[in-house]
């Protein structure tokens, strides 16, 4: 393992751990930042440029903004007084733990391992771009249309409804009825047009 | 320590993180906020198998990630717009102050 590795692993894992643990809102935001480009360096690391500039574009420079103007909305970005964790948070601990060593266990001891670095594989964009057209245009074209749907979904799920009290009933009457009033408005509008012309 | 397991232990190490934090944290937005370092974690492993494994000129392992970053960034926008409608209902992002589904 090369110290640049083990530099950004440090500084991912303290930030990840910063982000979960931090008591203001906008502090996490910004250490998850943090852990995110470590995680797209680590991916520089790996030989993976595109998925490392993907990782920035996408997470630094969307996903982060999109929990932060979250925090903002909600109105959460005041350290807060009381608990920030939930009630039987040490279960939830212990369970995370349980998970990690058996996850550390299994990277430890898995026979077969692939121990050496093979040589560089050629990852340009072009070779990117070809496969995407080619063997996976089908996943890339569902995709698309998850994003379309999401994206649209979640719009009409954030988008303010209106009250359907009887002041906004009967201001759709009012309207229903200054339509009903309207061809000879037109009518008068347009005869006013021509009388000019 | 082979360098492949190096990143295998710091990608547990960050799924571990992600699910403390997804399962103990009160606050909504946390909580989407360790499912996103979940989802991270596992791109972290697709990673280093592509570029360990004997057949990195396909490219699989990569493909996956893309494709993974994509359903990601719809998955934290859905979710985000689901948080702010809530708190418009409940005026809180407070997860166990959540109690009813019924408005």
């Amino acid at each position: 393992m090369s110290p640049a590795f083990l530099i950004i692993a440090i500084v991912t894992l303290l930030a990840a751990a910063a982000a979960m643990s931090l008591r203001n809102l906008v502090h996490c935001a910004l250490s998850l930042v943090v852990a995110l480009a470590g995680l797209a360096a680590l991916y520089l690391q790996l030989d993976a440029q595109f998925v490392g500039f993907a990782q920035i574009l996408v997470y630094v420079g969307a996903v982060a903004i999109l929990i932060v103007f979250a925090v903002l909305l909600t109105r959460s970005d005041a350290t807060p007084n009381q608990a920030i964790l939930a009630p039987g948070w040490i279960a939830g601990i212990l369970v995370s733990a349980v998970v990690f060593a058996t996850l550390g266990w299994a990277a430890l001891n898995s026979p077969g391992l692939p121990g050496e670095m093979p040589p560089t594989p050629e990852a340009t964009v072009k070779n990117i771009g070809d496969l995407l057209m080619t063997r996976y245009v089908l996943p890339l074209e569902v995709i698309g249309l998850l994003l379309t749907a999401a994206l649209i979904g979640a719009v009409i799920i954030a988008m303010k409804e209106e009250p359907l009290s009887d002041a906004s009933r009967s201001r759709g009457n009012e309207a229903h009825s200054s339509k009903k009033l309207e061809p000879p408005h037109v009518g008068s509008y347009e005869a006013e047009n021509g009388g000019h012309a | 320590m082979t360098p492949l397991q190096g990143c295998l232990l710091v990608s547990a190490l960050l799924f571990a993180i992600g699910l403390a934090g997804a399962v103990t944290r009160r606050n909504a937005i946390l909580a989407l906020v360790g499912i996103e370092l979940m989802l991270n974690a596992a791109n972290l492993n697709f990673i280093a198998f592509w570029r360990y494994g004997p057949h990195p000129e396909a490219l699989t392992g990569m493909m996956v990630v893309i494709f993974s970053i994509a359903i990601a960034a719809a998955e934290a926008a859905v979710g985000l717009a689901l948080i702010i409608a809530i708190y418009r209902h409940y005026r809180t992002a407070n997860l166990d102050e959540m109690k009813n589904l019924k408005g």
